[in-house]
């Protein structure tokens, strides 16, 4: 049940990547959900699931893109591994942790990706330092939304259930 | 005696000729008549402008939906004209240039952030095939990458793994446009004697095999030079990516797809290696095309005429093209054993 929402989320943010984001993000701003479910996943269940998670999801985003199909999946499962961990062993409560999370593991996740580029011999290029920060930026700020909206929804339900039977009484 | 008197004074004419009584009468009653139609009016306008604002409220209400659901309707009309101006613009385009092509529209973007790739609404259902140049009204998109029956996906020029022969269109100085990821393109390989300036136009030169020959890439944003070698000259687009909705693929079979066969050759013709002679027609094609194409700029300039005219040399490419090795799209590797220039990569 849990895999099958996380692959649920997976197709979700996809569908969302490719569809919403070319109209929302431009120039050197963009943004990568599926990065940003990896690591919302990672700290929600934990360094299994965040590996796991990366490395379906990059997967799938590899073979959608032109590029080399395993270096993104590589780069989002040490990603989810390394941020599933720091879930688990420091307090990430809060949005500022919670933005330093996301906004660090998409740096890592260029990073990794790069190298990994440079390594397997792929056309050099120059590090895009605008574009990474706007990327991380913009995750950062997505996820934490996510965060906010996923707890804030349950609340609110509750919430109006407590409404009704008051009512009700 | 007062009614004697009356009837006397009633039958007294005045100086214009009218009843004495008759006047007076009507003097005293046309007082009374303004004075109540001046009360009835009071009274009216007071109804009028006071006790039937009700219904003016309402109308007005009334008006203001009707003013908002034609305000609705103008836009969707003005999206609508905006969309047959876009349509127009590729038919335009496709009536412009020679060759044989169909429109597609974008259906949606690439997966990941660091690739830059679109998808189009068709495939191989349409005749699409791999390598297929796709091209918009303010000039080249980029190429097909992989179509599937009924989608495509269309690798932008700006994709860091994309590359396109480019021509400076005034010096004809010729160069390899390459995808960076970025916004801008970088053009590679460009001789160190060759003239560029900012703001020259670059255009596709077409020994790539895919893009046809003509069509804009960009003008040049950025020209760095150390030395005598150029150390990075960058390039504007022409097509804002981010906007685009409809694009034409280009359906001509290039070099590289179809080896083309000239229609009216003797079939024992058709089978006898034809290597040679390309080789030996290709210098002479080569050195022919500046020359065919010196107006190019002017006529670029000028009109979009330039663009119809610019597709014909390549109709033609084709021939001498057959043999060539597989264009430096497909395959960055093999151009660092070019002549490259000084720091010319980061």
């Amino acid at each position: 049940m849990k895999a099958a929402g996380i692959l649920l989320a997976i197709v979700l943010a996809l569908a969302l990547q490719t569809t919403i984001a070319r109209y929302v993000a431009r120039g050197t701003i963009a943004v990568d959900l599926v990065l940003v479910v990896v690591v919302y996943v990672a700290l929600m269940s934990g360094s299994v699931a965040g590996l796991l998670t990366g490395t379906v999801a990059g997967l799938i985003q590899d073979s959608l893109s032109t590029g080399l199909i395993g270096i993104g999946g590589l780069a989002k499962s040490i990603v989810g591994y390394v941020a599933g961990i720091v879930g688990t062993q420091f307090i990430v409560t809060q949005p500022l942790p919670r933005f330093l999370v996301f906004f660090v593991a998409t740096i890592a996740h260029q990073a990794i990706t790069l190298g990994l580029s440079v390594v397997l011999g792929e056309r050099p290029f120059g590090i895009p330092y605008a574009a990474i920060a706007g990327e991380a930026l913009a995750n950062a700020v997505v996820g934490v939304a996510a965060f906010q909206l996923m707890e804030l929804l349950p609340g609110a339900v509750e919430r109006r259930r407590m409404g009704k039977s008051r009512l009700r009484r | 005696m007062l009614g004697h008197v009356i009837l006397i004074s009633a039958q007294v004419n005045s100086r214009s000729g009218v009843s004495l009584l008759e006047s007076v009468t009507f003097g005293a009653f046309s007082e009374v008549q303004r004075t109540s139609s001046s009360g009835f009016s009071s009274v009216r306008n007071v109804w009028n402008r006071y006790v039937r604002l009700r219904h003016v409220e309402a109308e007005n209400a009334s008006l203001k939906r009707e003013l908002d659901d034609v305000k609705v309707q103008l836009q969707e009309r003005r999206a609508l004209a905006d969309r047959a101006r876009g349509l127009q613009t590729l038919l335009d385009l496709r009536d412009r240039s020679n060759l044989q092509t169909t429109a597609a529209e974008i259906i949606a973007s690439s997966a990941s952030p660091d690739f830059r790739t679109l998808t189009i609404d068709k495939g191989t259902l349409y005749g699409l095939q791999s390598d297929m140049a796709v091209i918009a009204p303010g000039g080249v998109v980029g190429r097909i990458v992989i179509p599937t029956l009924r989608a495509s996906k269309v690798q932008l020029l700006i994709d860091r793994n994309a590359a396109i022969g480019a021509l400076i269109e005034r010096s004809r100085a010729q160069g390899v446009a390459m995808g960076s990821g970025d916004p801008r393109l970088r053009l590679e390989y460009v001789s160190e004697t060759a003239d560029v300036v900012v703001g020259d136009l670059v255009v596709t030169s077409g020994i790539d095999g895919i893009f046809p020959k003509g069509f804009t890439i960009g003008s040049v944003d950025a020209v760095e030079k150390s030395g005598p070698s150029y150390k990075r000259i960058t390039i504007k687009p022409a097509v804002d990516f981010s906007s685009l909705e409809e694009v034409l693929v280009v359906l001509t079979p290039t070099p590289i797809h179809q080896p083309a066969e000239p229609k009216n050759q003797p079939a024992e013709l058709k089978n006898q290696p034809e290597e040679p002679k390309h080789q030996a027609e290709e210098p002479k094609r080569q050195a022919d095309a500046p020359k065919s194409q010196v107006d190019a700029p002017k006529r670029q300039a000028d009109t979009p005429k330039h663009q119809a005219e610019a597709p014909k040399p390549q109709a033609e490419a084709p021939k001498p093209q057959a043999e060539e090795p597989k264009p430096q799209t497909e395959e960055p590797k093999p151009q660092p054993e070019e002549p490259r220039p000084e720091g010319g990569r980061e």
